[in-house]
């Protein structure tokens, strides 16, 4: 079995198919923050190319007008059943990295977007952007930093301008049952959508 | 798009492209492996071709048992998508064992969905 360290490191053997939700907002939201806070393992950090046009972006003389620009995820695990593990992948909400959503969000069970009450301008882009795709079930989180005003949900749907389905709930992403209530909420939405209207 | 200062860390302009290690290729074989494709050794006792890169020999050792190829990618410090190609290459070859996937643009089914609530549920 070698160390304690390595045999963590893998997924029991009966697991069949894994599943994944995207943890969407912008640097600092604290996605990371959530995904430790739920994951069974040590969060990993990978890295995702995007080659991508360098609008307004010095080009570097005579090489061309692309730069190769190297994303970091974080992401965790749950294992939920000896069937299937749940993987959770923070991604970044600004709009220079929405190309990379097409392939990350291909079979993902959803996106949960994470807002900061401080700086919640932040989180508009992201929000249209997801309603205009229309494709990936998402819901809100608003994660309550220590500093944050207290805002009724009613309050932040109105200022995010949520369709009146999206769910949106107040969260403290350092908290495992309060991030695990955040999830519950956005897959029982998929859920909900996946069944159609009753 | 520009002062973004407090990124710094999260990511990285680079000029030295990935594709140097996938030997100029930027798509695997197939496209049904993703950063959430379960990967394990198909026959641990199967040799690689002695021309196999070093990145390919670490990634065949790293799946010695279940993990996802973003795991696989993470602890090899390789990006996603050289890991994707290379995985790819593994699997055409017989090596690794790609576990199946929800299917490219669709949503996970009504039974998977359940089984995640009722998971998370078992959590909270």
């Amino acid at each position: 079995m070698g160390s304690a360290g390595s045999a963590d490191r893998y997924l029991p053997d009966t697991v069949q198919q894994a599943v994944k939700i995207l943890v969407v907002g912008d640097f600092g939201v604290g996605k990371t923050t959530m995904i430790g806070a739920v994951s069974e393992i040590e969060p990993l950090r990978t890295e995702e190319t995007m080659t991508q046009a360098s609008v307004g972006v010095d080009d570097l003389a005579g090489l061309g007008s692309k730069t190769t620009t190297t994303v970091a995820m974080d992401f965790g695990r749950i294992t939920l059943s000896p069937y299937t593990a749940l993987y959770l992948f923070g991604t970044p909400g600004q709009r220079r990295f929405w190309d990379l959503w097409a392939g990350l969000g291909e079979g993902a069970v959803g996106a949960l977007v994470l807002v900061d009450t401080r700086r919640i301008e932040g989180s508009f882009e992201v929000i249209d952007q997801l309603e205009l795709r229309g494709d990936l079930p998402f819901a809100v989180a608003v994660n309550h930093f220590p500093d944050s005003a207290d805002h009724s949900p009613q309050a932040l749907r109105e200022a995010l301008d949520l369709e009146p389905g999206t769910p949106i709930v107040n969260c403290d992403a350092r908290s495992r049952s309060s991030s695990v209530d955040a999830l519950i909420t956005l897959v029982e939405h998929a859920l909900a959508l996946q069944k159609g209207p009753s | 798009m520009s002062g973004e200062s407090h990124d710094s860390g999260e990511y990285h302009d680079s000029a030295v492209r990935p594709y140097v290690l996938t030997q100029g290729r930027a798509r695997p074989t197939r496209n049904t492996i993703g950063l959430d494709t379960l990967l394990v050794v198909a026959d641990a006792g199967k040799p690689l071709s002695p021309s196999a890169t070093r990145q390919s020999r670490d990634l065949l050792r790293m799946c010695a048992r279940l993990l996802s190829l973003a795991e696989a990618a993470a602890h090899l410090r390789l990006p996603l998508s050289v890991a994707g190609i290379l995985a790819s290459d593994l699997v055409d070859s017989g090596h690794l064992i790609a576990r199946s996937r929800i299917p490219e643009a669709g949503r996970p089914d009504l039974t998977t969905l359940q089984e995640v609530l009722n998971g998370l549920r078992r959590l909270s």
